[in-house]
């Protein structure tokens, strides 16, 4: 077990190599996960010691970009937890339905799944053509996957279950268009989305928002951090604009959390 | 498998299982003393959704604080913490949770490795872990890694187990353990706190 090899200083050593060389600081990234990430790609790419990992990552920019692709984690799914998209679909929603216009920013949003689920409740509530979707995370590759909006064809039965729990009523199939592989979602809801890369650690608030979804990053994120970004969220929030966070995550210990209303039993909050 | 001695210490006990497990557990848990000195930590397979249907089972069982853990929660002595379905579970330096969107190990998430693994760095040799029933080998690598930190495998007779195959396995790869029976699984968790 390398673990027993690697200690917390060679780790601390590397991460700080990657500040240095490539602006990128995960200093304040939850270290057991941190490590276990840095452990796994150190293992499967066969190096002959630390060391040289270290100079590749250090000097290699293309083996970097793999680096940022392998430490981040980009699992995602669709309608992943249902019962959080029927509140949004429910209690959200329907009260943008008077905006004239509808600005949502999906941070850490992975090959998209996320963003194209909400895109289709939003175009059910006959909301999406006032909608835009800013989908945003730290690593670059998964966003060229995104804008693309094709999902493996073998997880759309998985999918297609969860959207129907969450409340959706349509036939699934006919939001996109299925080769042997692949299925390709409907351009008419990437048209309401806009991708760019943006770094949750370093980056500023770049506009002001109804509705920030920001789900499963903060787990990877020590409590500093999170607080950090709480601000930042905050900074780019509308007066009585919602924040949605992953299911295991809470606003409830940053110190500005009174001045939010949670909705009910999801992990949704009201700024107020 | 050479036969272990019991730690001198037990900061920390951590346990996982899959099929067959959940039986155990009931059985453990009425008979549990309610003074434990350590965390209890327990990691099983099983599907997400219906969440708080273990911690409800075991809470009617014992006056133990169950918990499902939330992410960066602390790690309080004599509380059970369970892990939540759909995320791997780590444990910090600072005794803290964290939880972990990553892959699945061994098709599961959580995984047993996962929190084996990260319990062994952390407690080192003042950790015991407990392998149950089960049908797959998830598990086996992490015993292996706490016996290489010094903690002590704890693995169920492969005979009292509803799927003996998880057992079987860690009783074939892990060097160094304790097999201990269903039924004598409570009494040795007790004897534990009182070192
Ligand atoms: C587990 S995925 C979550 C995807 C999706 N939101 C969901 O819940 O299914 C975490 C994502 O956060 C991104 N991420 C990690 N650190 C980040 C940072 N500092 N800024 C922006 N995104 C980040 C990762 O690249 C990854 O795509």
């Amino acid at each position: 077990m390398i673990s027993n090899l690697i200690d917390n200083e060679q780790i601390e050593t590397l991460l700080s190599d990657v500040l240095d060389a490539h602006g990128y600081d995960f200093s304040e990234y939850s270290p057991a996960s941190i490590k276990r990430r840095i452990l796994r790609l150190y293992g499967l790419d066969n190096f002959v010691s630390f060391a040289e990992f270290r100079y590749t990552v250090k000097t290699d920019k293309q083996y970097f970009k793999r680096f940022l692709e392998e430490i981040t984690v980009n699992v995602t799914e669709m309608f992943r937890d249902p019962s959080f998209y029927k509140a949004l679909r429910n209690d959200v929603l329907p009260i943008f339905g008077t905006y004239p216009f509808i600005r949502i920013w999906v941070a850490g949003c992975s090959t998209g799944e996320e963003a194209y689920s909400l895109a289709i409740v939003l175009k059910e509530l006959k909301l999406l053509h006032k909608s835009l979707i800013y989908a945003t995370d730290i690593n670059p590759s998964v966003l060229e996957k995104a804008k693309k909006g094709m999902f493996p064809l073998n997880y759309l039965k998985g999918y297609s279950e969860n959207y129907l729990q969450s409340g959706g009523e349509q036939d699934f199939s006919t939001y996109y268009a299925a080769n042997y592989t692949l299925a390709k979602f409907d351009e008419t809801l990437s048209e309401k989305m806009i991708f760019s890369t943006h770094n949750l650690v370093s980056d500023h608030s770049f506009n002001e928002f109804q509705l920030i979804l920001c789900r499963n990053v903060l787990i990877y994120f020590d409590k500093e951090l999170q607080h950090k970004v709480f601000q930042l969220f905050d900074n780019s929030l509308e007066q009585l604009g919602y924040l949605a966070l992953g299911s295991k995550e809470s606003l409830d210990f940053w110190p500005k959390a009174k001045q939010f209303k949670r909705i009910k039993t999801e992990k949704i909050w009201r700024k107020l | 498998m050479a036969e272990a001695l019991t730690p001198d210490k037990c900061s920390a006990l951590v346990i996982g299982g899959s099929a067959g497990s959940l039986d155990v557990l009931l059985k453990i848990f009425p008979d549990l003393d309610t003074n434990i000195s350590f965390p209890i930590i327990i990691v099983t397979h099983r599907k997400p959704g219906n969440d708080t249907l273990l911690a409800d089972l075991l809470q009617n069982r014992t006056d133990l604080k169950i918990r499902e853990v939330d992410e960066k929660e602390e790690i309080v002595a004599g509380c059970v913490y369970i892990a939540p379905a759909d995320y791997h579970l780590l444990i910090e330096k600072n005794k803290t949770f964290s939880l972990d969107y990553s892959e699945k190990v061994n098709y599961s998430r959580p995984s047993i490795d996962v929190t084996f693994q990260s319990a062994a760095e952390i407690y080192k040799d003042e950790l015991v872990c407990i392998l149950l029933s089960g049908s797959n080998a998830d598990g086996v690598e992490g015993l292996k890694t706490v016996n290489n930190f010094g903690g002590l495998a704890v693995i169920q007779n492969p005979k009292t187990a509803i799927m003996p195959y998880m057992p079987q396995q860690a009783v074939l790869n892990v060097k160094k353990g304790t097999i201990l029976d269903a039924v004598d699984m409570a009494d040795f968790i007790n004897k534990l706190a009182t070192k």
